[in-house]
């Protein structure tokens, strides 16, 4: 194995001894925790597969071991976790469209044409975030009708299902600001209409209202104003939010029990 | 079990003495001689019972203890369940690695096949350059508002706008600490679904009316008739 019939190390074994120092090395170890089957000397045992998850970011999320029934994909249906995953993937695609993208009139609408034309898989991103926001609000909304049909959200899980209708409200808000980005008469008259809405207050209607345009109707500096509260404040307060709902899912005891 | 010290057992002979009234040499010789051997939990003081063992067993003595050394002795052993009430059913368990992290990676990679295969196909909407001055006929909020903006028809808009997203909003998040039923089971809780699926399917039907079965003025159409006025 280590050599060639003329007793010298073949390229091959040389490159494997490479890979079996650095997987020994204590940098190595530094990166991967013990348990972890990238660690030297991992073997498939019962143990090690806890280890897994015990000594792992993972830890956060999930607990060692499930009951039987929670991992039926016909109890969850996923959607929780689809909805991160969804959150991840519009957070991916959000980064790469703002590469290309100024929240100015009328350059916001250029932008968006040209991605079109002269941007590599442009479209394919834009598409990808629109229809995954889509998505999101229907697994978000899905999950939650989920929850409540399988009871899981008595006690002592009552206050995670209000961090969930917390988290459901910015999904709605975070859809809506982005809705306007494309500087589309589309966009224009969408957000005209949905943020009329919010000038129906009582009392301060106007105010709110005046706020939320950052003018008495909707125009650049709405642009702005929605653009960084879609890239910037409601994503940091959504990720709030969501470590605060997988903590309680894990502290509160994982799925709900069978029916 | 281990030689009482010679020291300890003089101290518990005086007490015992003192308690039973009677001469410390006979406690002494009595201890020394037939309770060695008696369950390690009897305390010195135990009474009589303890008091009058078999005392056959020739005297021992005690081997001396080293200066400084410290004796231990085991007084009782008591297991967990006589003190406290152990309740574990044992459950179905699998491990989350691999089994839950598979499937949850499948759907993950199903989700992403499906969002990229038909965002090849079908294009987000872009109309043409936002126009303030020109309103485009109808003009509808996004999707998920038109339920909102179909009550907007039949209600005033402090009522349709603001009082009902409103109550809607802080309703759902009071439902864990209205609904004081413990059972998940659906036949206890017939009330709870009947009640929260008559709103999730009126707000289905509102935005199915306010998507698809309005056209320009907001006015009642058929989509069949008349055409789709939506865009996502």
């Amino acid at each position: 194995m280590t050599s060639n019939g003329n007793g010298r190390k073949t390229i091959g074994s040389r490159i494997g001894g490479i890979g079996a120092k650095l997987r020994g090395s204590e940098f190595w170890e530094s990166v991967f925790r013990p348990g972890s089957p990238f660690r030297k000397g991992y073997s498939d045992s019962p143990r090690n597969r806890s280890y897994v998850i015990m000594n792992n970011v993972l830890y956060h999320l999930h607990p060692v071991k499930v009951k039987r029934h929670g991992v039926r994909l016909s109890y969850t249906l996923c959607l929780g976790g689809l909805s991160f995953f969804l959150f991840i993937l519009l957070t991916i695609t959000g980064i790469f469209l703002m590469f290309y993208y100024t929240p100015a009139v009328p350059d916001a609408y250029v932008d968006t044409a040209a991605l079109s034309t002269n941007v590599a898989f442009g479209q394919l991103v834009r598409n990808l975030h629109r229809w995954g926001a889509h998505l999101m609000v229907i697994t978000v909304f899905l999950h939650m009708t989920r929850v409540f049909y399988h009871g899981a959200y008595k006690p002592p899980r009552e206050f995670n299902w209000v961090v969930g209708v917390v988290l459901l409200f910015l999904t709605l808000l975070l859809s809506f600001t982005g809705y306007l980005l494309p500087w589309d008469q589309l966009a224009l008259w969408a957000v005209t209409v949905g943020s009329n809405m919010a000038g129906y207050t009582p009392v301060f209607g106007d105010q709110v209202s005046f706020v939320l345009l950052g003018g008495i109707q909707v125009g650049a500096s709405t642009l702005l104003r929605f653009y960084v509260l879609h890239v910037l404040a409601l994503p940091f307060l959504i990720v709030i939010f969501m470590a605060v709902h997988f903590w309680r899912v894990r502290k509160d005891g994982g799925v709900s029990g069978p029916l | 079990m281990a030689e009482i010290p010679e020291h300890l057992l003089r101290r518990s002979a005086q007490a015992k003495a003192k308690a039973l009234g009677v001469p410390f040499e006979q406690v002494l010789a009595e201890m020394s001689g037939g309770t060695l051997a008696a369950a390690p939990a009897a305390a010195p003081a135990a009474g009589a019972a303890a008091a009058q063992a078999p005392a056959a067993a020739p005297a021992r003595s005690a081997p001396a203890i080293p200066e400084g050394v410290r004796t231990q002795r085991l007084l009782t052993v008591v297991k967990a369940n006589a003190i406290q009430q152990v309740k574990r059913e044992p459950t179905d368990k699998v491990s989350v690695w691999p089994h839950l992290v598979a499937m949850e990676f499948v759907a993950l990679l199903v989700v992403t096949a499906l969002l990229t295969v038909f965002s090849v196909f079908q294009d987000a909407p872009l109309l043409e350059l936002a126009n303030p001055n020109a309103q485009p006929n109808p003009s509808k909020a996004p999707w998920y508002f038109l339920g909102l903006q179909e009550l907007l028809s039949y209600f005033d808009p402090q009522v349709a706008g603001v009082l009902i997203p409103g109550l809607g909003l802080a309703g759902l998040a009071a439902i864990p600490y209205v609904d004081r039923n413990r059972s998940i089971r659906p036949s206890d809780r017939k009330f709870a679904i009947m009640v929260f699926t008559f709103f999730v399917v009126a707000s289905a039907i509102l935005t199915t009316i306010g998507s698809f079965y309005r056209g320009p003025g907001f006015n009642f159409t058929f989509p069949w008739r008349d055409g789709i006025f939506f865009d996502l």
